[in-house]
């Protein structure tokens, strides 16, 4: 009985971390409509960031905070100008082999730098572990949970009631369009990136204190999972990628509780064909349909 | 009498001038390397690379097939190529079978199984495109990692006559090195010829079609999954063909030889040799196998490097210059040479 | 029997309706029409006559057979070819191509004969290539059969679109604005074209066309559509001089 609660509450651990990062990859899909293949590397790029910030460069923590996630941030919109701005024309292919390239120079960057070893991190965060009846909640799943809730709110509330909110949505439904009311596409669509990338170093931040240990392929497999979530969920839907990713959390969470380790991960790729075998649109995608 | 006929009528087309020049070419290229690897007038280091360049062929030309003449992306090549090299190390570590044929048999099993795999994977996920497919076909590549590492695998008896049975992490060793530059020349003609063929097909005009515009090609009669199958699995003969080479090449191999990387070394030779271009392919294969070899030194930048390299590689596709270069007489001559063979 | 007999059909996309209610009925032989203003459902109606969309009511029969939920392949393996309103040819594959893919159902060998390159395989590629050139010649393409297909000026991509299309051999050939983009000449040299395919061919077309000239001159019956319902059925005449579809046409 403890166990599965305990499950559970791991699930929306992982899950929350997943959906920081399905933000990231609806938003730029809703937008750009392509996979930002590299966005899960920026989750690596993030945590690394931190480390170098608090421990070789020994910052006050909120100010390494702060300058890993802004360093994200901008890294998102150089990305978006150097390598997916000249293909806006291009066909998807190029754009899903360049995003490859991106995702694999992040990967190989770091690699080169930091070399392949794994690194060890202390967590920075301080909280203590909560312990309600018989289930013990550790300090950083208290965090993750909280810190995810209020990025969600924020996020909702910047996109409904912001006017570059609404700049987003306008540029996500018909580019053309929103240009003609004289939105700032290119300006809307960096602001885009920033933000993804914003919310995939608040991922980085919180996994690497989860799992307090850094290597260069460390955003891969979320990164993945993250896009299975937000596919789940429903490609281009914000709450959409929220309860994709919560949902994957618990699956992974009870798979690897209950059938094994090494098949949750083939599951969750399971899950992704299901989902695009049965309801491509996932869980509240909408329709798109395809001008014939 | 009809019988007769049929026998006495040669196939005019089949033999032209150009296929009998073309004959000779592969002959006497053949005996140049002979020549070169025979009389020790290439060093080692150089010898030791004649498998492996051929081995990038396959897999690039296969790769080709699938991303530049169906348009899709696959970033689990490599796991075919996995497949193809455990299935015939298996093969030729339990059967006991004088050499040549051991191997020929060894190199269809592992071409078999990879397509057998292609097809049983494609099925479902065929359906796929773009994106969804790319990804789902890297979890494939990286599944089939894993089962390899999680399965136990038969390694052939020992000396008392017992199964030794190893853990898939450890891989696989002690295989026989049939490979050689023979085995790999005849290897990588047939599957230029065969993909070559293919792509002038009625079959290959489908493929095609699907790339250029799907809709309009179900528009047309084509029952898109199908074929989207048949250049999946084809592709994957090659590529289990590759693999049962190059884990003959060396007495050893694992899993992790099969990963991410070497999908994304072979997408790096199509994308360089130019998607849909055959000549392309062969030509970025070899000069990829070889470079790193030359260019040591900068082994550790060599992946950074590839990476750059698809990213302006894209953006050059698609940006003025190129249309610009098109457009020039003089540089159309010499793009002309490369294009014989699209 | 009709060729083609529509039996209240109707699709709805969310709470929009898109088609509703439509019936249609289409002999053999004959050239129809179909007009309506922009957004009446004209080409949803060629989706759904080709398994593009799936209908939410009613019945499509082809020579009586009924083909709602077959594919798209399979109903063009039964006889319905189309051209698209946003052209879609092979872009990347030349004229000649374009025309002997369509084939591929009806002159075959196998995959083996192929690679292997076995007489067969050169009896039948030449058999392709003299019906495409015939196609082509119909639409005088066949000076340009090696051009790529985007290389072609705009009219002579429409019309390339129709050579493919008709290379299928269909019993119905569905033509989505045919002369979108065509100017005077280039409009009557098409509708030329048009009754010399039907005539030669034997086959049976219906088009959508907003130029009411290239309607007027050779189309034998037309359906109009508003809002997704029918309008008004009738010949040329009768539909042209109806005050509802000026209306519809024009606003109060």
């Amino acid at each position: 009985m403890v166990n599965i609660i305990e499950q559970v509450i791991n699930g929306f651990r992982t899950g929350s971390i997943y959906a920081l990062i399905a933000l990231g990859y609806t938003m730029v899909y809703g937008i750009a409509k392509m996979i930002n293949f590299a966005h899960g590397d920026i989750i690596m790029v993030g945590a690394y960031a931190l480390y170098v910030f608090i421990v070789l460069l020994k910052l006050p923590v909120i100010v390494a905070v702060l300058f890993t996630i802004g360093l994200c941030a901008l890294l998102g919109m150089m990305i978006e100008r150097i390598a997916y701005k000249p293909l806006r024309k291009a066909p998807p292919l190029a754009v899903l082999i360049t995003a490859i390239g991106v995702s694999f120079f992040l990967q190989n960057a770091s690699l080169l730098i930091f070399k392949a070893n794994p690194i060890k991190f202390q967590s920075i965060v301080k909280v203590k572990t909560i312990i309600i009846g018989d289930v013990a909640i550790a300090g950083i799943t208290v965090v993750t949970l909280v810190v995810t809730l209020v990025s969600m709110i924020i996020l909702t509330l910047f996109i409904n009631k912001t006017k570059a909110g609404s700049a987003m949505r306008a540029v996500s439904e018909d580019k053309g369009a929103a240009q003609l009311m004289g939105i700032n596409v290119n300006r809307t669509i960096s602001m885009t990136f920033a933000i993804g990338s914003a919310l995939a170093a608040v991922a980085g931040i919180l996994f690497l204190c989860q799992y307090q240990s850094l290597k260069p392929t460390m955003g891969a497999l979320p990164g993945i999972k993250a896009f299975v979530a937000a596919v789940l969920g429903g490609i281009g839907s914000v709450p959409g990628a929220m309860l994709g990713g919560i949902l994957l959390g618990l699956i992974e969470s009870i798979s690897k509780a209950y059938i094994s380790t090494q098949l949750s991960d083939a599951i969750v790729f399971g899950v992704l064909i299901l989902v695009l075998l049965l309801k491509p649109t996932g869980l509240l995608g909408k329709k798109r349909i395809e001008k014939v | 009498m009809r019988t007769d006929k049929k026998v006495i009528r040669k196939p005019k087309q089949l033999l032209t001038m150009k296929n009998l020049l073309t004959l000779t070419i592969i002959i006497a290229v053949y005996l140049m390397i002979a020549a070169l690897v025979e009389f020790h007038i290439l060093n080692r280091q150089f010898t030791n690379l004649i498998v492996p360049i051929g081995a990038n062929i396959i897999l690039a030309v296969s790769l080709n097939l699938v991303t530049g003449f169906l348009g899709e992306l696959s970033l689990g090549h490599a796991g075919f190529m996995a497949i193809g090299a455990f299935t015939s190390a298996i093969f030729t570590l339990n059967v006991n079978m004088p050499g040549n044929p051991e191997f020929f048999l060894a190199i269809i099993i592992g071409g078999s199984v990879a397509a057998l795999f292609g097809f049983l994977i494609g099925v479902p996920v065929l359906r796929l495109r773009g994106d969804y497919l790319a990804i789902v076909t890297l979890g494939f590549g990286e599944i089939i990692r894993s089962i390899i590492n999680a399965i136990s695998l038969p390694a052939g008896l020992d000396k008392a006559g017992k199964l030794i049975v190893k853990k898939g992490t450890m891989g696989l060793s002690g295989i026989t090195t049939y490979s050689n530059y023979t085995w790999v020349y005849i290897a990588v003609i047939i599957t230029i010829i065969a993909c070559a063929n293919l792509v002038k097909s009625r079959h290959g005009r489908v493929i095609c079609s699907i790339r250029d515009n799907y809709i309009a090609a179900e528009s047309i009669g084509i029952h898109v999954s199908r074929f989207k199958i048949m250049a999946f699995v084809f592709a994957a003969f090659f590529a289990g063909v590759a693999g049962a080479l190059y884990g003959h090449n060396y007495s050893n191999i694992k899993a992790t030889d099969f990963g991410y990387d070497k999908s994304i070394d072979i997408l790096v030779f199509v994308v360089l040799g130019g998607m849909g271009n055959i000549k392309g392919s062969v030509i970025a294969a070899i000069i990829l196998t070889v470079l790193p070899e030359l260019l040591r030194s900068a082994q550790d930048y060599r992946m950074l490097m590839y990476a750059v390299l698809l990213i302006a590689m894209m953006i050059f596709n698609s940006s003025e210059l190129k249309t610009r270069m098109q457009e020039s007489d003089k540089l159309s001559r010499i793009t002309r040479l490369f294009k014989l063979s699209k | 029997m009709a060729l083609l007999e529509i039996k209240n059909l109707g699709i709805s996309f969310g709470g929009l309706r898109a088609v509703d209610d439509v019936n249609m009925k289409i002999e053999k032989g004959q050239l129809y029409g179909l007009i309506g203003p922009n957004g009446a459902g004209k080409t949803t109606l060629f989706n759904l006559l080709t398994g593009v969309y799936q209908p939410t009511d009613g019945t499509i029969l082809l020579d009586g057979i009924n083909i709602v939920g077959k594919s798209t392949a399979q109903i063009s393996v039964a006889g319905i070819g189309r051209t698209f309103q946003n052209i879609r040819l092979f872009k990347k594959m030349t004229v000649l191509d374009n025309v002997k893919v369509a084939l591929h159902n009806k002159v075959k060998y196998s995959l083996l004969e192929g690679i292997l390159r076995l007489p067969s395989y050169f009896e039948k590629e030449k058999v392709m290539d003299e019906e495409a050139r015939n196609i082509l010649k119909v639409f005088d393409l066949d000076g340009e059969e090696n051009y790529y297909a985007s290389n072609l000026p705009y009219g002579k991509q429409r019309k390339l679109e129709i050579a493919r299309a008709l290379a299928t051999n269909p019993k119905l050939l569905l033509l989505d604005e045919p002369a979108a983009g065509m100017n005077p000449n280039e409009t009557a040299e098409l509708m030329d074209t048009i009754r010399l395919v039907r005539d030669k061919y034997d086959i049976t077309i219906l088009l959508i066309e907003h130029d009411m000239k290239l309607v007027a001159g050779i189309c034998e019956q037309i359906l109009v559509l508003n809002f997704g319902t029918e309008l008004a059925n009738g010949t040329p005449e009768e539909v042209l001089n109806n005050p509802a579809v000026i209306t519809a046409y024009l606003g109060e």
